[in-house]
């Protein structure tokens, strides 16, 4: 596949992703959605581009998400009217009204729930990869990374030789404690010395494409460096000069792009308003 | 003007850091909010120790603070991370005196809250403590009460779990116990059910029926007082626990110790045996005054 061509398709997911969230971002502030919420904006392009990615490997992978998951569940294919419910509370949500922003469940699209004790979808997602030897992509923030557990089983992931993909969303934060407080060492150096493959790079397509030879091949951990535009919970933002990686592909890819955010836009918040007027 | 339980913590906290040189640590103190407005606004230098993220090698890491008896506050932002920050707590802190003749103090803050927050952050779990040995586990929800706890564990050299609520936090009023020897019912009652205690009583003294409250603040060692069970062996329908905390645990522990001594019947409830969502209609909260009274109602027709 062509760069342009792939970084279309790869905007398209984002696009549905960002516009989803900016829907969320309205209905948080009016106070229709109640519950705590942890969006993905700023950071989606991270599981659009390795939805594409799995898509052309023709692999459905497991999928082990933690709180932050909207754009997990959106770019892997998830029922969008199943979440819109979800975030309403409904029985006809994804995760029958439970399971709220924090864990999203869908057996349509091989996403496992995650319980809220961050980074136990490491070990979770490990062992389901060991059990069924499915490719499998445990996706974890820069923090939920630092977790005992999560590091004794990616040392194990790699014993196994298992087509696991560690994906670190790197946003630096922890709710709000920066990275260089917690830790002076990288996850990439880490998992290197487990002797896994390993890369740290920013949120770019072109780089997760350019190192996607190995997915699922054999154990890989990708660091990526990324932005989150929200509050950790909720609608606020922290600063309005974040690097926002939609803002500059969708500059980048001129016109299509455009077009293919005003279209989705458009679709979203029509979806919304029947899902709030049938509820 | 009185102080609130939130401006308690703080001024102990300062004091605890800047005139005993000691430590506090956990995750994101400093980053939001100050753990409700609880932590004093100091720097790294005064003891504020950041954690990484690494919740079962945390608990460790205090646990070697508290062998270097600078007696280390701990604070676990929400009591349901117990289930990975304890493990090093209860099976060396809490057995090094015992084992080695090595006491390991550390004050422990495991803080409850609830509402649409999920399966693992809500409600007190302090009964993951309670059947260990070499703990004691207060759970204060007043200004005194909080003092109180404070200075049991700065003359003592056991591992404190203090089981807090981020309900009480405004709470600047005491809670005294209401006893006498012509009560209907008595209410024993932990942590944040306390606050719906006093409700119960006042809105069933409207119809007529004395409850005695008995404010349990002592979970273990459960101090039970001589004047709670002088008015439980005189009431007409005996007691019922609250907790904030599943009912097998703390709550029925309690309900046992109760029966035995006063040969009262008494009922127990706390959390449902049932999971939490993220949403209004999947909580799991603490008995609420209507629940409550429904139950006592009950009670009082099926022992007529
Ligand atoms: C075991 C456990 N410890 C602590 C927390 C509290 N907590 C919830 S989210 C969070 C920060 C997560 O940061 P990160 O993993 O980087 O993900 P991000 O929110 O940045 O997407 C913390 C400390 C928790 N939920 N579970």
């Amino acid at each position: 596949m062509k760069d342009s061509n792939f970084r279309l398709d790869v905007f398209k997911k984002a696009s549905l992703c960002r516009n989803f969230e900016e829907e969320v971002i309205k209905y948080l502030n009016n106070k229709t959605i109640k519950i705590p919420v942890y969006v993905s904006a700023g950071q989606e392009f991270i599981s659009s581009t390795i939805s594409v990615l799995s898509k052309k490997k023709r692999l459905k992978p497991l999928l082990f998400g933690q709180h932050r998951c909207h754009s997990i569940y959106l770019s892997f294919g998830g029922n969008i009217k199943k979440l819109i419910d979800e975030l309403l509370g409904l029985k006809s949500g994804c995760t029958k009204g439970m399971g709220g922003s924090a864990s999203i469940h869908s057996k349509e699209i091989n996403m496992f729930g995650h319980d809220g004790l961050m980074g136990s979808n490491g070990p979770i997602g490990v062992g389901a990869c060991f059990a069924t030897k499915k490719p499998t992509i445990v996706f974890l923030g820069d923090a939920a990374a630092e977790e005992d557990y999560v590091l004794g089983a990616m040392g194990w992931a790699s014993q196994k030789k298992l087509p696991i993909l560690f994906v670190i969303e790197d946003n630096n934060l922890s709710i709000l404690t920066e990275k260089k407080v917690r830790r002076n060492w990288e996850m990439a150096d880490v998992a290197k010395s487990f002797k896994m493959n390993a890369y740290t790079i920013n949120d770019d397509p072109l780089s997760i494409k350019k190192i996607s030879k190995n997915f699922f091949k054999k154990p890989v951990l990708i660091n990526i460096n990324t932005n989150r535009i929200y509050w950790h919970a909720g609608a606020g933002k922290d600063s309005n000069d974040t690097f926002d990686r939609y803002d500059y592909e969708k500059k980048k890819l001129g016109i299509k792009a455009f077009k293919i955010h005003e279209d989705i836009k458009k679709q979203i918040k029509k979806l919304w308003l029947r899902q709030l007027e049938i509820r | 003007m009185a102080k609130t339980v939130r401006d308690t913590i703080k001024e102990i906290t300062y004091k605890h850091l800047k005139n005993k040189k000691s430590l506090i640590l956990g995750q994101c103190l400093s980053a939001v909010g100050w753990v409700g407005g609880t932590i004093p606004e100091l720097r790294e230098k005064d003891g504020i120790t950041e954690l990484s993220m690494a919740d079962v090698a945390n608990g460790g890491i205090v646990v070697g603070a508290g062998l270097s008896k600078r007696r280390p506050i701990y604070v676990i932002r929400y009591q349901g991370f117990n289930w990975f920050n304890a493990p090093i707590i209860l099976n060396y802190a809490c057995k090094s005196k015992e084992i080695w003749n090595v006491p390991c103090p550390i004050f422990i803050r495991g803080i409850a809250m609830e509402g649409s927050i999920g399966p693992v952050a809500g409600s007190s779990h302090h009964s993951i403590y309670y059947r260990m040995p070499g703990i004691k586990i207060i759970s204060p929800m007043t200004p005194k009460e909080y003092v109180l706890s404070y200075k049991n564990f700065m003359a003592d050299n056991d591992v404190y779990y203090i089981s807090e609520h981020r309900g009480s936090y405004n709470n600047k009023l005491e809670l005294k116990d209401y006893l006498s020897k012509d009560l209907d019912l008595i209410i024993f009652c932990i942590s944040i059910t306390r606050f719906e205690a006093k409700k119960v009583r006042e809105k069933l003294l409207q119809k007529g029926i004395k409850i005695g409250i008995a404010n349990i603040l002592w979970i273990k060692p459960f101090k039970i007082k001589k004047k709670w069970i002088e008015s439980l062996k005189k009431s007409k329908f005996g007691g019922i626990i609250l907790d904030d905390d599943y009912v097998r645990g703390v709550a029925s522990d309690m309900a046992y110790k109760l029966m035995k001594i006063s040969k009262k019947k008494i009922d127990v409830m706390g959390l449902k045996d049932r999971s939490a969502g993220f949403s209004k209609k999947s909580d799991n909260l603490p008995p609420q005054s209507d629940e409550i009274i429904k139950t006592i109602l009950k009670k009082m027709k099926l022992n007529k």
